[in-house]
């Protein structure tokens, strides 16, 4: 018993054996993906960058009930409104400082008309602290660009909400 | 005095020759030794600077450039400015006696094995300097204790060369090299070439005997605060000092620049390539060790170094000398 380390220390077996499997190891497939080149599927639930949706016809969803501004715990949404020509409530100002928002999602799920949602997208860094604190415009154009994605995860969620 | 100018801007330019590529093969090392890394852990590594990434040293060599140098206010400036520069000069001066071919050394000296030896000595003064100029207690902690490693390191690779010079008679490298056309030392002199393998390896403060920079518990040992370029002539240093080991293994044990068979398709290859193809394979087995062994205990090191490798070196130079004397093998001139 006693020989049979020694003997296993002086021919460096274990070190041995420890790198055959590492270069048996190193040429199977890899574990991670090529990130910039090759994503991760995402969930439908998942809470990304903010947007401010439209109905099909143009008209923003929010009715600025401030609701948002309320729930959001860390305090991230600033709203301002105002009464239109036909008497409808709407939005003059809805900013959201990025750098303030945890992320929860209560925002998305105290809105009741899913104006304000969090999309799929997570790869907003920016250069400088200002392009982070996004205004109405940004908000909405955001909407815009991520919709056909937004109303697919809207629905596919749906039955669990 | 044009003359003396002539000859001055010949052997700049013949140092250049030397030193660009020695530079440019170490950012090159760097790219291998994270890939090789990564591919045993089953990650990709850097792949996207680049074909396969491969400029991504350069990358980053350009980052550390841009960066600010932080000296520490309680830092003593000079030394700390000092030590990088003398890591960086030692890890390079080295390479002047190290031959890629016959006749093509850039200083064919008499005693180039001890000038290697003496020189790699000197290179724990850059991270003694480092870790003391620094008045801070991680980077302190880290240079102690690397200058322990490496004294006592030091002395198990020396009695190991003794061992090769018992067999050449010679301390010119070309000569060590040249005595190996029969046969290669790493084949009599085997249990040499292992403890010399793992010696380099503590030498060069790499895992796992990498104590002096512990992350785990000493942030980064005696380059916690550097930053900016003088972090990466210490980087540049460490992995041409490990470029430098793993070439004087070759060239002690595997041939330097011979082809493993004197035949037809082997013999074509030039010389340097060779040398160039047992440094990279060296190298790749000190990058396979880095990602396989736990890194060992600061008492364990001392015992494997003091206990172990210096008497097991000791009593193979004893056997050496017998068996050479006893079948008159001694080389003689």
């Amino acid at each position: 018993m006693k020989i049979s380390r020694i003997l296993k220390t002086i021919l460096l077996i274990d070190f041995l054996s420890g790198l055959f499997i590492a270069i048996k190891e190193s040429f199977k497939t890899k574990k991670t993906l090529n990130y910039p080149f090759e994503k991760g599927k995402i969930s439908p639930r998942f809470r990304g960058e903010h947007a401010l949706r439209r109905y099909p016809n143009g008209e923003e969803r929010c009715i600025a009930c401030k609701l948002c501004e309320a729930v959001c715990p860390a305090q991230a949404i600033t709203i301002d409104s105002y009464e239109r020509e036909d008497g409808s409530r709407k939005t003059s100002r809805y900013d959201i400082d990025m750098l303030k928002c945890i992320y929860c999602g209560l925002c998305e799920e105290s809105c009741p008309v899913d104006a304000i949602v969090q999309g799929p997208n997570f790869e907003f860094a920016t250069e400088t602290r200002e392009e982070l604190y996004y205004n109405k415009q940004k908000l909405l154009d955001n909407g815009d660009r991520w919709e056909s994605l937004l109303a697919a995860n809207i629905k596919a969620d749906g039955p669990y909400r | 005095m044009i003359e003396y100018l002539n000859i001055l801007f010949a052997e700049v330019y013949k140092i250049l020759f030397l030193l660009i590529p020695v530079l440019v093969s170490v950012a090159m090392i760097v790219w291998l030794d994270r890939r090789v890394w990564a591919f045993v852990q089953k990650r990709r590594g850097p792949n996207v600077v680049g074909p396969f990434g491969l400029f991504q040293s350069l990358a980053d060599a350009l980052k550390y450039i841009f960066k600010e140098i932080i000296i520490p206010a309680s830092a003593n400036k000079i030394i700390f400015i000092l030590a990088p520069i003398i890591t960086m000069t030692l890890a390079l001066i080295s390479w002047a006696v190290i031959p890629f071919g016959e006749d093509f050394v850039l200083a064919d000296i008499n005693v180039g094995i001890l000038y290697l030896f003496a020189v790699s000595s000197l290179g724990v003064y850059g991270i003694i300097m480092g870790g003391w100029a620094s008045n801070s207690k991680y980077p302190f902690l880290g240079a102690i204790r690397s200058a322990a490693q490496m004294v006592s390191y030091e002395v198990s690779i020396g009695v190991i060369i003794i061992n090769v010079l018992l067999c050449v008679g010679s301390l010119n490298l070309t000569d060590i090299v040249l005595a190996q056309e029969k046969l290669w030392f790493v084949i009599p002199l085997f249990p040499m070439f292992v403890i010399f393998f793992i010696s380099a390896l503590a030498e060069t403060n790499r895992p796992p005997f990498d104590l002096p920079e512990a992350e785990a518990e000493l942030v980064a040992g005696y380059q916690t605060e550097y930053s900016g370029m003088m972090y990466a002539m210490f980087w540049l240093g460490e992995y041409a000092n490990i470029l430098l080991m793993c070439s004087l293994g070759s060239i002690l044990f595997l041939g330097g620049w011979l082809s493993p068979i004197d035949l037809y398709p082997f013999s074509l290859v030039p010389s340097p390539l060779w040398l160039i193809f047992k440094i990279l394979l060296l190298f790749i087995l000190f990058s396979l060790v880095k990602a396989i062994v736990p890194r060992y205990r600061y008492d364990q090191l001392m015992k494997l170094g003091w206990k172990i490798f210096l008497p097991l070196s000791l009593i193979w130079v004893v056997l050496t000398a017998s068996y050479l004397f006893y079948f008159n093998l001694l080389p003689t001139n």
